[in-house]
């Protein structure tokens, strides 16, 4: 048994840091879904693949004409895909043309793959204060129009306005100033404001690369975008959304994904991953909001956490019997009279209380947390079998031992007594935009239903229907 | 004497009375609907089972096991009470010292025995049952109790995934149909939704809700519904009996 436990623990232990195949890739564009397959291209054309919703990223996809920074949005049945075709570097030319082509699928396995003829919507003179490069696409869920922003580090920062129909540049449409000196902008719409993501820092040197992700909004698409502190992108200003961390450096090219109301990702490459020989790597990450503002959420780190409730602030526990450790118990007043200096009293331990709980699987509900054994749920990635958007699958087990929490053919949640990595004892983990998270089984016996744990009261814990407007659905991991 | 005897009655009556108007209604013979947020008042309760515990902290799941699985009077798990139906039941009683915080456990002793209880069929005036003022003033006991309750729930149709939900004060066990719905163990707090069954089925006609809800030293009360999948909670289509 113990061999075995030796071989199942060392499926666990994955770094969750970068993503996981060959994602190499600059300038990525926002991430596209087409026929169950994820795509994003890159600057020098080309682009990368996930067949396993985002998890495992490989070359494959192809965009032609070269260039930096592409941007891709579906709008309708197509995709419509901007590049820039030149690009000269700073102490370069700085004459740029940013295309549009359409395309009805992504995937260069289908049939129906197939460009059409790019056709030229921004340029730039070597004279002008810009430089048209890296085009970031917006199509206005308020009013179905098409925005396209474009600019580099020389200059002024673009905007123009495309047709949804054709692609085209709107006839008689002028181009508008709504910032200076970013890269690889991108434009996204949320909840009444229009914001401007832009990349500032230093590219394209390795480990010491700065870039840092920065961002203004506005409530018209046009702008003013300003920052947090009222300074106008046109100034110069921008809130930090994402910089260095970890092991990794220089985030660039801001791209959003929902995946569903509550739960969003954003894509972005990191100049230098220390993990993958310092080579330029696609990067997802948790996008949270704060006041508002776009932030990036963190890998999640694996280790031994309290798994607390939303709803009422329970954590998440061994539904067997609370052990009370035996201390001899002293008034504070005859302390203050004795002088005695108190000593420390030793925590529960697991080998305090396992040999109490029942042998086989054991039911879980929530409860007050008092930093026990039955309460303290040790994370860890699953290597080799599979993850989702930007993270592997998880094991949530009692810390110390294999123990570890599933999903039940009727749609419950218990623990085995030994983790097998049987697809319902592995989890997916989606950092939520709020901060909190979502916790879903894989697999649940049985059933094809996707649920995720809930509180379906305050002590009981179930699997049920993801909404985010709802505490029964937010989870928060709290290391102690 | 006699005038005592009369006055110490009247008292007695008059307690019962005001205890029965601010909390409980009798029930008329015709079947109840849940209240608008689904809870269910309408409730036969055996007097309360002296069962001296001098703190909440010892409800742990085993505990509760062993003592719900005890038999206290005959037919616990399978009777459907009448009001005013007397059982003979098993007790417990202990002689606490004034200063209960000062008490040795080992040095108490346990005068065991049975004595004769009744059930009462009652209507709550609030959405939770008032144990505790129950148990005051049927048999003035507060404290270092079991109370035995029971009520039958008649479905038009099947219902299918829908969760008993309950809040206790303090530990309690359910059965739905004899089986065992939920346990509530630990230093309990009533409070509303505080847990759930997993899903289960309440049947076209008759469903026996039977519960035990253990009590030592505070206030004790519970309050249960029946809520869907999606956590609304069930209103219609069933009756109390």
């Amino acid at each position: 048994m113990k061999q075995i436990f030796a071989t199942i623990m060392a499926l666990v232990g994955l770094s969750a840091s970068a993503q996981v195949g060959t994602p190499y890739i600059h300038d990525p564009s926002t991430l596209a879904e087409c026929d169950g397959k994820w795509f994003t291209f890159g600057t020098g054309g080309g682009g990368l693949i996930s067949t396993d919703g985002g998890y495992t990223w490989g070359g494959g996809a192809e965009r032609p004409g070269g260039g930096a920074a592409p941007d891709v949005v579906k709008i309708g049945n197509r995709y419509l895909v901007a590049y820039s075709a030149t690009g000269g570097g700073l102490g370069g030319s700085h004459r740029g043309e940013v295309l549009t082509m359409w395309n009805k699928t992504l995937d260069p396995q289908s049939p129906d793959f197939h460009y059409s003829e790019p056709q030229l919507v921004a340029w730039s003179e070597d004279g002008d204060d810009c430089d048209a490069i890296d085009p970031g696409l917006l199509l206005d869920p308020t009013t179905g129009r098409l925005w396209m922003s474009y600019g580099t580090y020389f200059g002024n920062i673009r905007l123009v306005e495309l047709d949804p129909q054709t692609g085209k540049r709107v006839e008689g449409n002028e181009a508008v100033d709504i910032a200076i000196d970013c890269e690889a902008t991108d434009l996204i719409y949320r909840n009444g404001w229009y914001y401007l993501l832009g990349t500032h820092g230093t590219c394209c040197d390795g480990v010491n690369s700065t870039y840092n992700i920065v961002c203004g909004r506005s409530r018209q698409v046009t702008g003013p975008y300003l920052d947090n502190l009222g300074r106008d992108m046109r100034k110069g200003g921008g809130r930090m959304v994402i910089a260095a961390h970890h092991r990794v450096v220089g985030p660039g090219h801001f791209g959003r994904t929902v995946l569903t109301e509550g739960v969003e990702k954003m894509s972005c490459h990191f100049e230098a991953d220390f993990d993958q020989g310092g080579y330029s790597v696609l990067g997802i990450r948790p996008l949270l909001w704060k006041n508002d503002w776009p932030v990036a959420g963190e890998p999640l780190r694996e280790g031994t956490y309290e798994i607390e409730s939303e709803r009422r602030g329970y954590a998440l526990e061994l539904a067997v019997d609370f052990q009370r450790i035996e201390t001899e118990r002293r008034s504070w007043f005859r302390l203050q009279q004795s002088g005695e200096t108190p000593k420390p009293i030793a925590q529960q331990s697991l080998a305090d209380v396992q040999d109490k709980w029942p042998k086989g699987d054991i039911g879980v509900r929530c409860g007050d947390y008092m930093v026990r054994p039955w309460q303290r749920w040790t994370i860890e990635a699953v290597s080799g079998v599979g993850g989702s958007m930007g993270q592997p699958y998880y094991r949530i087990g009692i810390e110390g031992t294999s123990r570890s929490l599933c999903a039940t053919p009727d749609c419950e949640v218990s623990t085995v007594e030994t983790f097998t990595a049987a697809p319902e004892q592995l989890w997916q983990i989606d950092q939520q935009t709020d901060g909190t998270f979502r916790i879903m089984p894989v697999a649940i016996p049985g059933s094809d239903r996707r649920l995720c744990l809930v509180s379906v009261a305050d002590s009981t814990p179930s699997l049920g229907e993801f909404d985010f407007a709802s505490d029964n659905c937010k989870w928060n991991l709290r290391a102690h | 004497m006699k005038t005592k005897f009369i006055l110490c009655a009247f008292c007695l009556l008059t307690t019962w009375a005001v205890a029965q108007d601010k909390y409980f209604t009798a029930p008329t013979d015709q079947p109840v609907t849940a209240d608008a947020e689904g809870f269910v008042r309408r409730w036969t309760l055996l007097e309360p089972i002296s069962k001296p515990n001098r703190t909440n902290t010892v409800f742990t799941d085993s505990y509760l096991r062993e003592v719900f699985a005890t038999e206290y009077f005959p037919g616990q798990m399978t009777l459907l009470p009448r009001d005013g139906q007397k059982v003979k039941a098993r007790f417990e009683k202990v002689e606490m010292p004034k200063d209960y915080r000062r008490i040795d456990p080992a040095t108490l002793k346990v005068q065991r025995g049975t004595e004769t209880l009744r059930w009462h069929k009652l209507d709550s005036k609030t959405y939770n049952l008032k144990l505790m003022r129950f148990g005051e003033h049927y048999r003035q006991r507060l404290y270092g109790v079991i109370y035995w309750v029971v009520t039958v729930v008649r479905c038009e149709e099947d219902m299918t995934g829908v969760r008993l939900s309950v809040g206790s004060n303090s530990a309690s066990q359910w059965w739905v149909n004899g089986t065992e719905a939920l346990l509530l163990s630990g230093d309990r707090r009533m409070v509303a939704d505080d847990a759930m069954s997993a899903r289960l089925v309440l049947h076209k006609g008759d469903n026996v809700i039977r519960g035990a809800i253990i009590n030592g030293p505070g206030m004790s009360d519970f309050c249960l519904r029946f809520v869907r999948e999606d956590g609304t909670p069930v209103t219609q289509g069933f009756t109390i009996l």
